[in-house]
Order: C-alpha cells, then sequence, then structure tokens
C-alpha cells in the first residue's frame, strides 16, 4: 500500500531567533529539503513614504534614520545628498569629510552586526559579542559627536548638526589600532574554521546573472564576482579622493558567490574602510560645517533619483518636489527588500539548517524591508 | 560499603536499598546541577569578554538557586493538541535514562551505587531510554520545530552509539572486565598505568598501545559530545533553526527536567571517559591517607579525584560550546559514517591483534 504523503509546511518566524527580526518565511519541506520559501513581510510597515509627504525636508531626517537601523548614518547621508542635488547646494569639504568618516564608521558597524549574527546563526555564540564589543566602541564614538547611538539626526541638509568632538580624531585613531588585531582574532575564531567553512562554503552559491537579474547590490552582488560599488562607479561626496579597494568573491574556499563569500566579502569591506577612514582624518580640513544649511528648505519644482551605497547594497531616493516646503513624493529603494527576493531562488534544494544560513548571508534589515 | 553501613543502621534492606538509590541524586547529581549550570555560565561569560551573573551572591553564586525557584513556580503549560500521556512521560523517561547510568558509576572505592558485574554495557543500554524520551517528547508536543528537532536527535544519537560501542570494545579487549569498578581498580598507581597510557602492564604491549589508545579517547569523547548534544553536535536543539528542538513545548518543571537530565549526562559521560582511559577515581600519584597512615581518608580522596577529573571534561565541553559552530545535519552523519566508525573498526582490530600478540 502506498503511503499518502503530503509537503510539510513550516512557519519560520515572526518570532523565531534567527529570521533578523520579524520576518515570517513560509517554508514548504519534503523532510528536511525545502521545496520553496516565501517569505512574508510587513510586520514592521509604518507608512514612511507616504508620512514624508506630510512633513517639512528636515523633518523627514530622524524618519529616515528608523529605516535601516543599523545604518542610520548612510540613510541621512543619503536623503541628505538627494536634498542637496535638488536645490543645487554646496556643502563645505569639512561636511564632506565628515560624513565619510561617519558613513564608513557606520558601514564597518553594520557589517558587525552582519557578521556576529551570522555567527550566531552558524551556532558560534561567541563570535557574535567579540563584534558587539567592537561596535560598541564605534557607537561611543558617534555618542560623542551626536548624542545618540542609534538614531542619530546628525547629517542634515547642506550639513552636519555639530562639528566633530575635539577628541574625535584622537580617539578614532586609537579604534583603529585597536580593531585591526579584533580582525585577525574574527577569523581565526570563525571565517577560517573548518566547521564554518563546511557550513558555508557551497552553500546556495548566487550566480552573476541571476544575481544581475534580481537586482542585487552591495556586498551580496559583489559576493558573485560583480565589482559594482557605487562609491567608485557613481561617485559622491570626496570618495574619490581616497585611494581603497573593492572586494569581490572568487569562491575562494567553494564556489564563486556561496555564502562563505558573501561572509568574507564583508570582513574585507570592514578592512576597506578603515583603509577610507585613515586617510580622511588626516586629510579633513578646517571649516564650519553649519554655514551652508539652509534656512528654509524649499527645492524647486522637479525629481531627483540619487543612489548612495549603503552597507547592504544601492540606497536611492527618489523625490518629487511641486516647490513646496513638503515633498510631493518620496520613494526609497531599499536594498535589503530587493535582496530579499533572491530568497526563493537561493533556498530550493537545500536544507532547513540552510535557510538560516542562506538568510543571514543576504544581510537583511526588517526595518528597511518594511519602511 | 555504603550499602552494609545503612543496613546496619536501617535493618531493612528494602529501606537501605531506597536510600542508597536516592543518594546520587541528592549528594552529588543536584548540587553537580546547580555548580555545572552556573560554570556554565562564568566560563561562557569569561570566554566572551563579559562578566556572567554578578547580582544573586557574591559574583552571583546563588544565581542558579534563584533560577531553580522561578522555575518551580512556573506555569506547567501543556497545549491542547498534545498527546498528554506521552507528554508528560517523556521527561520522567530522559531524566530516568540518564539518572539510572549513575548506578553504575564508581564515585570512589566505596562508594559505588550498584557493583553490576556488566557495568558498562548496563550504562550503555539506560542510556539508550534517553533516545525514547526525546522522540516521545518531539512526537506528543504535536509541535514541527519539535518534530524534527526528535527526529534529528534519535538519527544521532543511534549513529554515534556504534563508535562509542566499538572504542568501549576495544578498551574491553585490554582490560578483560566491563565491571566499571573493576576497571578502575586495575588502574591503580600513578598516571602511567593509565588506559590512555597503555594500561597497567609494563612491557612492549603497554608501548604500542598508546598512539591506539589516544586516538580511541578522541573518538570516543567526540562521539560521547554527539549522543549528549552538545555543540559542535547540538543539531536537535540548534537554537537558530529549531528555536529549541524536542524541548520547545515544554516550561516549568518539566523543562527542568530535560535540563537536569542534559547536566547529568554530561557528567556521566565525563565519568564513562574518566574510567576507561583516566584510571577513573584513582589519583594519579599515590594517596595522601596511605602515606599518613589514614586508611578512612583514602575514599574521600578517590572521590575527590574522580570529580576533577569529571569536572575537567566538563569543562572542556563547555570550551567547545562556547568556541565552535555546529555542524549541519547530513555533515554530522556523514562525518560518523564515513570517518568516526571506519576509524573505530580499524583501531578495534589493531588493538585486537596487539592484545593476541
Amino acid at each position: 500500500m502506498a503511503l499518502k504523503t503530503e509537503e510539510m509546511i513550516l512557519n519560520m518566524g515572526p518570532q523565531h531567533p534567527s529570521t533578523h527580526g520579524v520576518l515570517r518565511l513560509e517554508l514548504k519541506l519534503e523532510g528536511e529539503i525545502i521545496s520553496d520559501v516565501i517569505p512574508h513581510i510587513g510586520y514592521l510597515h509604518r507608512c514612511f513614504e507616504k508620512h514624508a509627504e506630510a512633513m517639512t525636508y528636515p523633518q523627514v531626517i530622524p524618519y529616515t534614520d528608523r529605516m535601516d537601523y543599523l545604518a542610520a548614518m548612510y540613510n541621512e547621508f543619503g536623503y541628505a545628498l538627494a536634498v542637496e542635488r535638488l536645490m543645487g547646494i554646496e556643502v563645505p569639504e569639512r561636511v564632506e569629510y565628515i560624513r565619510v568618516i561617519m558613513g564608513e564608521l557606520q558601514r564597518i558597524a553594520s557589517h558587525l552586526v552582519a557578521l556576529g549574527t551570522y555567527g550566531a546563526d552558524i551556532g558560534a555564540f561567541t563570535p557574535f559579542l567579540y563584534c558587539f564589543r567592537d561596535r560598541e566602541k564605534i557607537l561611543h564614538l558617534f555618542e560623542i559627536t551626536c548624542g545618540a547611538r542609534l538614531l542619530y539626526n546628525y547629517i542634515w541638509i547642506g550639513g552636519v548638526s555639530h562639528d566633530l568632538h575635539p577628541d574625535f580624531i584622537r580617539l578614532t585613531r586609537d579604534f583603529i589600532t585597536e580593531f585591526k588585531p579584533n580582525i585577525k582574532e574574527l577569523n581565526d575564531l570563525l571565517s577560517y574554521n573548518q566547521i564554518f567553512i563546511d557550513r558555508t562554503a557551497n552553500v546556495a552559491p548566487l550566480p552573476k546573472e541571476t544575481a544581475i537579474n534580481y537586482g542585487i547590490t552591495g556586498p551580496n552582488l559583489r559576493a558573485s564576482g560583480v565589482k559594482w560599488d557605487l562609491r567608485k562607479d557613481d561617485p559622491y561626496s570626496v570618495y574619490h579622493k581616497f585611494d581603497y579597494e573593492i572586494p569581490v568573491g572568487s569562491g575562494e574556499r567553494g564556489k564563486t558567490g556561496d555564502c562563505w563569500d558573501r561572509y568574507i566579502i564583508r570582513v574585507r569591506e570592514m578592512e576597506e574602510s578603515l583603509k577610507i577612514i585613515e586617510q580622511a582624518i588626516e586629510q579633513i580640513p578646517d571649516g564650519d560645517v553649519t554655514s551652508a544649511i539652509p534656512k528654509r528648505v524649499k527645492p524647486p519644482v522637479g525629481q531627483i533619483y540619487t543612489r548612495v551605497e549603503n552597507p547592504r547594497g544601492e540606497l536611492g531616493y527618489f523625490i518629487i518636489s511641486d516647490g513646496s516646503l513638503n515633498p510631493y513624493r518620496i520613494k526609497v529603494r531599499a536594498p535589503s527588500f530587493v535582496n530579499l527576493s533572491i530568497m526563493g531562488e537561493l533556498c530550493k534544494g537545500w536544507m532547513v539548517a540552510d535557510v538560516v544560513a542562506i538568510l543571514g548571508s543576504i544581510d537583511i534589515v526588517l526595518g528597511e524591508i518594511d519602511r | 560499603m555504603i550499602y552494609d553501613w545503612l543496613h546496619d543502621i536501617t535493618g531493612s534492606e528494602l529501606l537501605a536499598a531506597f536510600i542508597q538509590s536516592w543518594l546520587p541524586l541528592l549528594l552529588f547529581i543536584l548540587p553537580f546541577v546547580l555548580v555545572a549550570v552556573l560554570a556554565e555560565r562564568k566560563v561562557s561569560a569569561h570566554m566572551q569578554d563579559r562578566l556572567g551573573p554578578m547580582r544573586v551572591g557574591y559574583h552571583g553564586v546563588l544565581q542558579t538557586i534563584a533560577d531553580l525557584i522561578k522555575l518551580l513556580q512556573k506555569e506547567d503549560i501543556t497545549a491542547s493538541a498534545n498527546d498528554r500521556k506521552l507528554f508528560n512521560l517523556a521527561p520522567l523517561l530522559v531524566f530516568a535514562g540518564s539518572y539510572a547510568a549513575f548506578a553504575a558509576i564508581p564515585f570512589s572505592g566505596a562508594f559505588i551505587g550498584s557493583q553490576i558485574e556488566l557495568g558498562l554495557i548496563y550504562i550503555v543500554a539506560v542510556t539508550g531510554l534517553v533516545v525514547a524520551g526525546i522522540l516521545m517528547a518531539g512526537w506528543a508536543s504535536n509541535n514541527k520545530y519539535s518534530l524534527l528537532g526528535a527526529m534529528r536527535a534519535a538519527a544521532q544519537i543511534i549513529s554515534y552509539e556504534i563508535p562509542t560501542l566499538l572504542i568501549i570494545l576495544t578498551v574491553i579487549m585490554v582490560t578483560g572486565t566491563v565491571n566499571l569498578h573493576t576497571l578502575s581498580e586495575m588502574q591503580t598507581g600513578y598516571f602511567w598505568n593509565w588506559m590512555i597510557l597503555g594500561g597497567p602492564e609494563f612491557g612492549l604491549q603497554k608501548f604500542l598501545l598508546i598512539p591506539f589508545m589516544m586516538m580511541g579517547f578522541l573518538i570516543i569523547f567526540i562521539s560521547m559530545l554527539a549522543e549528549v548534544n552538545r555543540t559542535p553536535f547540538d543539531i536537535p536543539e540548534a537554537e537558530s533553526e529549531l528555536v529549541s528542538g524536542f524541548h520547545t513545548e515544554y516550561s516549568g518543571m518539566k523543562f527542568a527536567m530535560f535540563f537536569l537530565a542534559e547536566y547529568a549526562n554530561m557528567f556521566a559521560i565525563s565519568a564513562i571517559i574518566a574510567v576507561l582511559f583516566f584510571g577513573g577515581f584513582q589519583s594519579p600519584f599515590g594517596y595522601l591517607g596511605n602515606s599518613l597512615g589514614w586508611e578512612w581518608l583514602v575514599p574521600f580522596e578517590q572521590f575527590f579525584w574522580f570529580t576533577v577529573k569529571g569536572l575537567f571534561f566538563i569543562f572542556v565541553q563547555m570550551w567547545l560550546r562556547w568556541t565552535l559552530p555546529r555542524f549541519r545535519v547530513d555533515q554530522l552523519m556523514a562525518f560518523c559514517w564515513k570517518y568516526m566508525i571506519p576509524f573505530a573498526f580499524v583501531i578495534l582490530i589493531i588493538v585486537g591483534l596487539i592484545t593476541v600478540l
């Protein structure tokens, strides 16, 4: 007699320890093998885009913080850049340097969370706390600068809210010297651990063409071997003045674009960000940081799309202005949202334990997906 | 010895046996779990640049007691779709399996629950109960995560029992006994009489055995880690995937039973490894009691050494847990069947040849 068999549907999340927020994944299983994954999102939806239409341009900035709450500085950076381009504001050079320093520090902090939680997903809990220990030092730097540790409201249209703290440069130098050996420690403990490599290398490789077709950006795209980084390919701010590399995945331990590649790209990007910060704090000019901040932000009628390389990929702001004090429409291209769309494609045929590894390697932030 | 003493005091065989069966739990397992849970938290904390529990008592020493009281007063939740009977039976079975193993563990020359001739075989057999309990828990919970965890656990524990048994056989071939007490008594004297260093008989055989005994120790340690679901083999309760595996649906004291069983198991496997390879309760360098002429001190010293060896292996287990990531199910099985079992067989055959020669 043939037994009746059916697929098992497993709802992973929204209350699950490793869905990185309130994401629900509907897994269709045959035993432990995945036949389909459907992500259900929207648990964190706050109507950011609609809400922004009822506020003046500067008032939107604190709300951009709350999208990708692990890279709040970069969200402000992108938004400020978009409005400045719309209004044609030239910002002082010192402001540009401060923004780049903050942005790169934020990139390191964001990658540290990604790497630490990825280790925890795979079952190694200690690297998670090591990463958070280092992130804490970056948050301290932000705190002495603007008083906030998570949601800053620091980068304003035309400038920044405060100048750097007198100790900032010295403390940043200290941080860099302390942090470099810690990257090596992380590599020894996690990246080159044989069990970790077995769990992640060759798992769910993302081919170059599929990545491009799905619109994947950021470290996930670069891990697949595409050298595409907006800091180099569509330069903004003062990034052209620094000397740094764009790491790309090469399938060092398995296939190009596998989970290990996506992981190690982030480790290498932290090293490159350190290079940028080192150069920036050497070159930073003196000057006033608030002089270009307009009294009334009233952009002319028009529209603009501005994109920046956020820690998670291409963060784009599309702003339509009708010439009033409030934006007519703001649309955000959220990198996490686009990157999550690859989930179903990647997970097919892998095991339940791999879903966690794959989701962690994509590094999503639900606050940004749902907005 | 303790049994005779209890028998003299109470005058009843039944009462003496009853009291004696409770002794390991009250005197050893419960206090040990209290210490071990705290130790686990402190060890992990200090490995992770943290302090761990600091508030309850000096450096948090009373934290576990506070947690225990909290667990006692928690609501005992049973979902309506649970299979009541199995759901309630499962934690008891899991705990009984790991507790029964303590009957044959020789804590010292004077204190051993029961001098079973087939001690080693008995332990392997009763710990098999744990698998049934885990499967029951997973099935009765009526929860998909629990079921997946239980299925993984059963497959894992049964597979890894094979290399464990093969290595136990290897040691039995050299010693010729499965009585844990006799096994410990054999390795008396100094630490070079321990099985890991080739056993008590001096000669060519001893030196030939040393490399194989060390490899055997590694294999049995790894496979026993897998049997008690500790990292890197904590797949049945993999937190990041299965929430907490087969005991997801348990709360209150039932959860505490699983917890107790886990730590009791940790000590049981450390004890078996200590008896098989590290001289059991024997001191590595003679007894203070013997040299001072205080005969009564020796059993206490033996108890001390046994606990120290057990705790050392528990520390190693914790150390591994907070260092290594976890395997995936198929990798775990492949590791067992492709590497551990063939290696264990080779060791078995070679050691067999050595002992015959």
